[in-house]
């Protein structure tokens, strides 16, 4: 029996649900001291004294160090030329939150009481916390010596002003994509040993090789020297691929004080030091026929970067670019995109990253362009997809050529779950009662681009490559580990590639371990991001164990002196065809694997093992039609999910259950950022609003619907499984559904769009004042 | 600056007398001196949950009660928790089988959260599940897999 595609129960589950999984802040080695920043109270000033004496005094302290004390090691790595970040704050800061200092102290406490004892003087400068007012030609200048606030620049060769007014009709919308917290649950964590045999830090990191390569040339020791270990990570969702001073620091912070060093953020603290994401800003308009076929489309997206440049930061717009059309056939398509640094907290990879942003605008517009028209905005989406028959299908960017795909059937899925006509039957009747709450159904058919990937699609973003790594290793009792460079953060890798090994190996799912995120015993590694564990970790575990599989016969074959061709592998045993009985234990080819004496003459002792880099072709392109029902209550302007419908296309399903739960969660991101959540900033002194949960909204169970899951299935041609990935698909598919929703409630008081979050007050406003604020259309 | 206290707490039915920073919250107190570290801190204004511990049978976020509320009580963490599935109690064993934990951070305050629960409500509703939670916050599961695993739970009392 196969098991990918089978609802196995995940291995990772007994030790996290007893509580004995390992988080970083979990380990207290003897000796360990906790480290903590002083942290910038202003958005933007200069920094005119520091006064550590009292802190200094106090009993536990172990010390205080600033960018004073930093001069003989360089910025964070992967900056813009000009825009490098220092690892503390050198003269200047640029965002609230900034760290300035750090203390290293006996425990959290006494660092707590050291943290609140050192005063800091400020010179504030003046503050810019938008695109707007970052780019306007007067702006305060972030980085004096670069000259402005524009980071990057790309711009389109031709704005197809021509093709717009010749068309129909054309359609305009001011989009804001609001900035989001990820918030997963554990924060940032990091525990650095430095002894007499080098450097082993602990982090909760989705990249740790990746880190590793990296900090060992910042801290100028030998790769050998220097060990990272990700143990169990409380989620990550982009935000931990990130160059965090703590990570650079805490090493260094071992070495002087020749103690364990451990650096766990509060939630407060994690509101404002981690990555944000989103924050991009929007101008598209669209062309189309009287008949609703699309004619042209400008994308033009502003992305505020925060005050310095993330590598991954720098690329959201790229992939906002990349994927700016959606699933529909537009003849011409042009895009451009600017970046900005602003006095805030850096922006980076957000579940997504680049492509929620993308693929809400385009399924916005299409509503859009339905309104106008008077189609149905499901007939406007049928008229403009890409058919099945189009695949590979080049877009409007040389690199982005989709692998495969039916949008039309995942639609169709998503209607018929929708029980569509019925529902738009009864939003007919609630509209003639001005008693009942209004009904919004809203449609999202999103397209994204995952299976990171191609070689050269990583190294943009700074990582070594973009292949992934697995090893198969067989023991001498016939069972397996399996090593994989990829290291997950609640994917279940230790589950889904054991599945994949145990259907290639024939060796049982219970004897086969997964291992990962320690640098010491994973060769080498990429990392968990873009929706790349299955489609590119997978495929290699699933190589790997295929060509272990093909020696593995050939002891077989030599100890039963039988044809390999007749040999069937399964329940750990290797049979001969047609001679019932005539087999041998995978147990036993696994001993006889490590003695010379029994091996067939082409084989070498330990050859049942096999290590791999998996490279990709192409991409892989999820897909999926969206569905969502709205309730409006008219007095309060709340907004309830009725019905959530969610078809998606990851290709090959390893296992149902995890696939679903990666779409629920990923769903929950999207309704969030669509209804609660967004990152505040006071104008004009950049200080957060939204930097504790008690400000920033993450949902809890009575705040979020139930869902209905539909699934279609193409398999992507670019990788031996087939996968597509799943990891970012809800969160790219869902705010555009939800949004779409509610304006379609709102139809009647003429409302075209509402930002997001929507919340009741904007709700509210539209139904009682008429001249509501319900962003730009024309 | 900091003033210490003696305290005597039972914590999953070991009794165990301390001095301690009288200041110190009852999570710290659990996690760094009891080194139990099942029950994680996930924010500083008791909005997440993770902390959640049992204190005389009831739930409450132990990153907001001191150690010394607790002295002369009992505490019970996940490392107390434990029943018939394998040593899993249902609520522990409806999580697995519904797959309601995914990075398994918030799952520790989850499962304490749905006992309490469980304990006051044995029958309850998909929407009494989801208000008995709301002190909860899991970032990876979008909430229906823990629904499930509740229910799962409730339909399964143990024997």
């Amino acid at each position: 029996m196969s098991l990918v595609g089978a609802k196995v129960l995940r291995k990772e589950d007994p030790r996290l649900l007893s509580g004995t999984g390992t988080f970083v802040d979990d380990l207290a080695p003897p000796g360990c001291a906790f480290a903590q920043f002083v942290t910038s109270t202003e958005a933007h000033a200069e920094i005119v004294a520091i006064d550590a004496r009292a802190a200094l005094k106090m009993p536990g302290v172990l010390g205080v160090w600033t960018a004073a004390d930093l001069v003989d090691y360089p910025d964070l790595p992967g900056g813009l030329p000009d825009l490098e970040r220092p690892v503390l704050a050198r003269n200047t800061v640029r965002f609230a939150g900034e760290p300035v200092a750090v203390v290293v102290a006996e425990d959290r406490y006494v660092a707590a009481d050291a943290v609140a004892a050192i005063e800091v003087e400020y010179r504030a400068l003046p503050v810019v916390t938008t695109i707007e007012d970052a780019a306007a030609p007067d702006a305060p200048v972030l980085f004096p010596h670069h000259g402005s606030n524009v980071a990057t620049v790309v711009p389109t060769m031709d704005d197809l002003e021509r093709e717009l007014e010749r068309s129909h009709g054309r359609a305009h919308l001011h989009l804001v994509n609001q900035r989001c917290a990820a918030v997963p649950i554990e924060a940032m964590a990091c525990l650095a040993d430095w002894g007499a045999d080098g450097l082993t830090m602990w982090a909760t990191f989705q990249a740790p090789h990746h880190l590793r390569n990296y900090l060992a040339t910042w801290l100028d020791v030998p790769q050998t020297r220097c060990r990272i270990i990700a143990p169990d990570v409380g989620g990550g969702f982009g935000s931990k691929i990130v160059w965090y001073p703590e990570l650079f620091l805490a090493p260094l912070l071992s070495k002087w004080t020749r103690r364990p060093v451990k650096f766990a953020q509060t939630r407060s603290e994690a509101m404002t030091q981690m990555a944000h994401g989103r924050d991009q800003v929007h101008d598209i308009d669209i062309g189309f026929d009287r008949d609703g076929t699309i004619t042209a489309l400008r994308f033009v997206i502003s992305q505020n970067l925060g005050a310095y440049p993330d590598p991954t930061g720098l690329g959201l717009a790229v992939l906002t670019s990349w994927m700016a059309a959606g699933c529909y056939r537009i003849p011409k398509v042009s895009t451009s995109f600017r970046t900005v640094v602003t006095n805030t907290t850096p922006v980076a990879a957000y579940r997504g990253a680049g492509r929620p942003e993308a693929a809400y605008s385009i399924e916005r517009i299409i509503d859009v362009v339905a309104r106008r028209t008077g189609l149905d905005p499901a007939e406007v989406r049928r008229r403009n997809f890409i058919p099945p028959s189009a695949f590979p299908y080049e877009t409007h960017n040389e690199p982005v050529v989709y692998d495969s795909g039916d949008f039309p059937a995942a639609l169709a899925e998503c209607l018929r779950l929708l029980d569509y006509d019925a529902r738009r039957a009864e939003q007919a009747r609630r509209r003639d009662d001005p008693t009942a709450p209004l009904l919004g159904i809203g449609l999202s058919c999103w397209l994204e681009i995952a299976g990171f990937g191609p070689n050269g699609s990583l190294e943009g973003f700074g990582h070594l490559a973009s292949w992934e790594s697995a090893q198969v290793r067989v023991q001498p009792d016939g069972s397996a580990i399996v090593f994989v460079g990829s290291s997950p953060h609640g994917q279940g890798h230790e589950t889904t590639f054991a599945q994949i090994a145990s259907d290639e190996l024939g060796i049982s799912y219970d004897r086969i371990e997964v291992r990962h995120g320690d640098t010491a015993t994973v060769l080498q590694g990429v990392g968990t991001m873009g929706s790349r564990g299955v489609p590119t970790s997978g495929s290699a575990v699933k190589v790997a164990s295929t060509r272990v599989l093909e020696r593995a016969k050939k002891i077989a074959a030599h100890l039963l002196e039988a044809s390999e061709l007749d040999l069937e592998v399964g329940d750990d045993a290797f049979n001969v065809r047609g001679s019932p009985g005539k087999k041998v234990s995978w147990g036993d080819v696994a001993w006889a694997s490590f003695q010379p004496l029994r091996l067939p003459p082409e084989l070498a002792a330990g050859s049942l093992e096999e290590r791999l880099f998996q490279e990709s072709p192409n991409f892989s392109y999820p897909s999926g039609a969206y569905g969502c029902v709205v309730s409006i209550d008219r007095e309060t302007g709340d907004v309830t999910i009725l019905d959530m419908v969610l078809v998606d296309d990851c290709g090959t399903v390893i296992n149902p259950l995890l696939a679903e739960g990666q779409v629920h969660g990923g769903v929950a991101q999207g309704i969030s950022q669509a209804l609660y959540e967004g990152v505040v900033y006071a104008p004009g002194t950049g200080q957060p609003i939204t930097a504790n949960l008690l400000d920033y909204l993450v949902p809890s169970a009575p705040d979020l619907p139930g869902y209905t899951a539909g699934r279609i299935t193409t398999l992507c041609p670019n990788n031996p499984l087939g996968a597509k990935g799943i990891g970012e698909s809800g969160a790219v598919g869902a705010p555009a559904a939800v949004v779409n929703a509610i304006v379609d409630a709102l139809a009647p008081f003429g409302v075209e769009h509402v930002d997001m979050p929507v919340t009741p007050e904007k709700v509210w406003r539209i139904l009682h004042e008429s001249s509501a604020a319900t962003g730009e259309v024309r | 600056m900091s003033r210490h206290v003696d305290v005597v707490i039972t914590v999953n039915g070991r009794r165990s007398e301390r001095r301690i920073d009288a200041r110190t919250l009852l999570v710290h107190y659990v996690r760094e001196h009891e080194r139990l570290t099942g029950t994680h801190v996930g924010c500083d204004t008791s909005n997440c949950g993770a902390c959640t511990l049992l204190l005389d049978g009831e739930a409450v976020k132990s990153c907001t009660v001191l150690a010394v509320q607790a002295d002369g009580h009992e505490v019970t963490t996940i490392e107390g928790v434990s029943g018939p599935y394998d040593g899993f109690s249902a609520v522990q064993e409806g999580f697995r089988q519904c797959h309601g934990l995914q990075c398994g951070y918030c799952t520790p305050g989850m499962v304490m959260a749905a006992t309490s629960l469980l304990a006051e409500h044995p029958h309850p509703s998909d929407d009494e599940i989801r208000a008995g939670l709301e002190g909860n916050i899991c970032r990876c599961t979008g909430y229906q897999m823990i629904v499930d695993s509740v229910r799962w739970a409730a339909d399964h009392p143990a024997p």
